[in-house]
């Protein structure tokens, strides 16, 4: 670990001497102990990709889903401690809720992902609470166009074009700089986002794991759906494609 | 001169001429008759409100164990509620003892479902039909607010008036100077029953359209209908 | 209890507002304690009848599109029926505030049903039971929404059709209305049937159209242009209608 709190880590509530919350900084290791997940926005619409680690054959396919629709309107995929996202992912659906028994429209993206965040944010102020260990990106299509925002236990909330989280989101970040994402449509992402995932999984460190994606989109109705399961498998052959063809080009290095 | 209510024109006046009520009234009949090793129960299907028919194929009976038969007639709003938290205590019930409530068991439970609600009643009127401990037919009669009684025969519902004396002189017997000596069969309350509801759907408005009627025997419980008059 | 409100929070000028009170947030209802609690126990805006039957394929159900305030015709295209599920439509007379406020609660319903995955698409069977649950309790409260509700769509793949009222009376049957459709819609419905038992899709269509343009002649508060829904094993398909044109008013001229 890099740091040492020292006696300054044992609440949230109180600062280091060099100005450092630590309690905060061991929950974004939490998450990033976490499946990588990643978010991308494009001209058309947003997609959303999870690996979702698979530590017991036992499980059952749709166990443990790290992707969650929070308004028919706009998706959430999350990296961190699962039982916490879902907890955030409730408190979502609530303030998506009541802004539309307000309003009587869809919560803007970006309104969501603040509200998200200063709750996230409340709970690094005090010392009887401990702060979530999950980032989580909210993503959909609001009236101003494909949204993304990427929010962590600190309460941080920024608008991001393609982002990641979790073990491998500095390899994941690389990869998605590579892309225009501006330029390119959904159909065209989901493929890469299968490749990324498969790209950045460590098969020494985790055997299995599972692919999720989900998207909105005009092909999903604009709402925030699973991609469909003919997209999905041509997503996942292109990744392993991609892979296989990456192995040996290093073979050939080698 | 000044204006009252009466002379003012329909377009100035105030919309609202409404006044809730939570009641309604919508009809149906049933009787009961219970013999030594079965008991029947009949209703009619027609579900009314006021001058209208709103359905003509509306059972007022509810199976609620393989023993035990209600009819509910009144209020359907409240018929439907009262029914379905019956049979959710009934199904509690099975689950927590492992076994069927009997019918002496349940008589008392409606009877309490309908008192817990004596200042705001379920202005309904069951019967209710099974057997005893000791196996005989039997029946239960109902007041809106709970209050009950063992029988051997009732009618009750829209046309109870004019049932309920048909049944007292050839089932009960009563004021005869003979009275009833031979035991009811099944042949002859099938057809006591039919007659009941022909002839009440003769004078009642509220019954009508047709009849379906339940016999529970120790085995089983069957189910015959038929028509009656559909005006 | 109001002096001791005033020294607290004095006015600003009598009968004026208190200080801060433009800066509060609007849905809180201070209530003071003389208040009795008040309920709606009479319609406002209210919509007429509804009709529904089935068919052959599934069910057909439609509500003319105007909001009467009292006996004043207050507003021509208002909707009183909409698509909550894929198997599921509701339309609904009375009153229209009631109407969709209980819509909303219902799209939430299907939101929340969506975003919880999983779950099976809540069907005409399911959505009618639960109206039945939510108005009876109102009414028990007496606090009740004052609507005749018609559920139409399928239950466990047979098509259903349902009828809920503002005290909860609920029953299901083949052919269903509410208000003067009782009485001009139910027997032109019976009588169809009497004559073929299964109506296709075309006969269905031609029987709505006549009950709604008899509701349009005899019922003062209905309306020429109407919402029809037709629910099928395919989904729900809403249109748009309007038999204006077809009208035949010669009989005011007679005389003239």
């Amino acid at each position: 670990m890099s740091s040492i709190g020292t006696g300054y880590d044992l609440s949230a509530s109180q600062f280091s001497p060099d100005g450092r919350v630590f309690q905060v900084e061991y929950a974004q290791k939490a998450v990033e102990n976490s499946g990588t997940s990643i978010g991308l926005r494009c001209k058309d619409g947003v997609v959303f990709a999870v690996e979702k680690i698979i530590t017991s054959k036992l499980f059952e396919p749709t166990s443990n889903k790290r992707i969650f629709t929070v308004d028919s309107h706009m998706g959430l995929a999350c990296a961190g401690l699962l039982a916490d996202a879902r907890a955030i992912v409730e408190i979502a659906r609530t303030e998506a809720s009541n802004f539309r028994a307000e309003y009587g429209s869809p919560i803007p993206i970006k309104y969501l992902a603040e509200r998200v965040s200063m709750y996230l944010h409340a709970y690094t102020l005090y010392s009887a609470v401990r702060p979530y260990g999950c980032s989580v990106m909210i993503g959909g299509v609001d009236e101003s166009g494909p949204q993304l925002f990427v929010s962590d236990p600190s309460g941080l909330c920024h608008g991001y074009f393609g982002s990641a989280t979790g073990k491998a989101k500095q390899n994941a970040k690389t990869e998605i700089e590579k892309l225009k994402l501006t330029g390119m449509t959904c159909r065209e992402l989901v493929k890469e986002a299968a490749k990324i995932i498969y790209l950045v999984h460590d098969e020494v460190k985790d055997k299995h794991f599972q692919l999720e994606l989900s998207w909105v989109c005009e092909e999903s109705n604009w709402k925030h759906a699973p991609v469909p399961k003919v997209l999905f498998d041509e997503a996942e052959k292109f990744a392993k494609a991609a892979l296989q063809e990456d192995s040996s080009d290093e073979d050939e290095e080698m | 001169m000044a204006l009252s209510l009466e002379h003012t024109e329909e377009y100035m006046r105030d919309p609202r001429k409404h006044q809730f009520s939570p009641y309604a009234d919508n009809g149906g009949t049933s009787i009961a008759i219970a013999g030594d090793d079965f008991v029947m129960l009949a209703s009619d299907t027609r579900l009314s409100q006021g001058y209208n028919v709103l359905s003509r194929n509306h059972s007022k009976c509810f199976k609620l164990t393989s023993q035990t038969l209600l009819s509910s007639t009144g209020c359907l709003a409240d018929v439907l509620t009262l029914t379905k938290i019956l049979e959710a205590r009934l199904t509690n019930y099975a689950h927590e003892h492992l076994e069927t409530m009997s019918t002496t068991a349940i008589a008392q439970l409606l009877s309490t479902l309908l008192y817990w609600r004596r200042f705001f009643p379920y202005y309904v009127s069951n019967i209710l039909v099974g057997f005893d401990e000791d196996g005989k037919g039997v029946v239960y009669h109902y007041d809106p607010v709970g209050h009950m009684e063992k029988m051997t025969y009732c009618a009750s519902g829209a046309s109870v008036t004019l049932i309920q004396p048909l049944l007292d002189n050839l089932v009960g017997g009563k004021n005869m100077k003979d009275g009833r000596t031979t035991p009811i069969t099944q042949d002859f309350a099938k057809r006591l029953i039919h007659d009941g509801f022909v002839s009440a759907a003769e004078r009642e408005i509220a019954t009508g359209d047709g009849c379906t009627i339940y016999t529970i025997t120790k085995d089983d419980v069957t189910e015959e209908t038929f028509k009656l008059r559909k005006d | 209890m109001n002096i001791s409100r005033q020294l607290v929070n004095p006015m600003l000028w009598s009968g004026g507002p208190v200080p801060g009170e433009f800066y509060e947030f609007p849905r809180i209802c201070r209530k003071t304690e003389s208040d009795p609690l008040k309920h709606t126990l009479y319609p406002s805006t209210s919509g007429t009848s509804v009709v529904g039957f089935t068919y052959k394929d599934g069910v057909m159900i439609a509500a003319d599109t105007k909001g009467s305030y009292g006996s004043l015709s207050r507003f021509m295209d208002i909707d009183r029926l909409f698509k909550a599920t894929d198997q599921a439509v509701l339309a609904c007379g009375g009153d229209i505030a009631d109407y969709q406020f209980i819509k909303d609660v219902i799209e939430q319903k299907v939101r929340d049903d969506e975003c919880a995955g999983s779950m099976k698409v809540l069907d005409a069977g399911s959505l009618h039971c639960w109206l039945t649950r939510v108005l009876y309790n109102r009414r028990t409260r007496f606090d009740p929404l004052w609507l005749d509700c018609v559920v139409a769509g399928f239950k466990a793949g047979k098509p259903f059709l349902g009828f809920v009222n503002k005290i909860g009376m609920a029953y299901e049957a083949d052919e269903i209305a509410s208000g003067f459709g009782v009485h001009f819609s139910l027997p032109m419905i019976r009588d169809a049937r009497d004559k073929k038992s299964e109506l296709t899709k075309e006969e269905a269509r031609k029987l709505m159209r006549e009950c709604m343009k008899i509701l349009y002649y005899r019922d003062c508060k209905a309306h020429h242009k109407y919402q029809i829904a037709d629910i099928t094993a395919e989904g729900v398909k809403i249109d748009v209608c309007d038999f204006k044109k077809e009208t035949n008013w010669d009989v005011a001229f007679y005389g003239n």
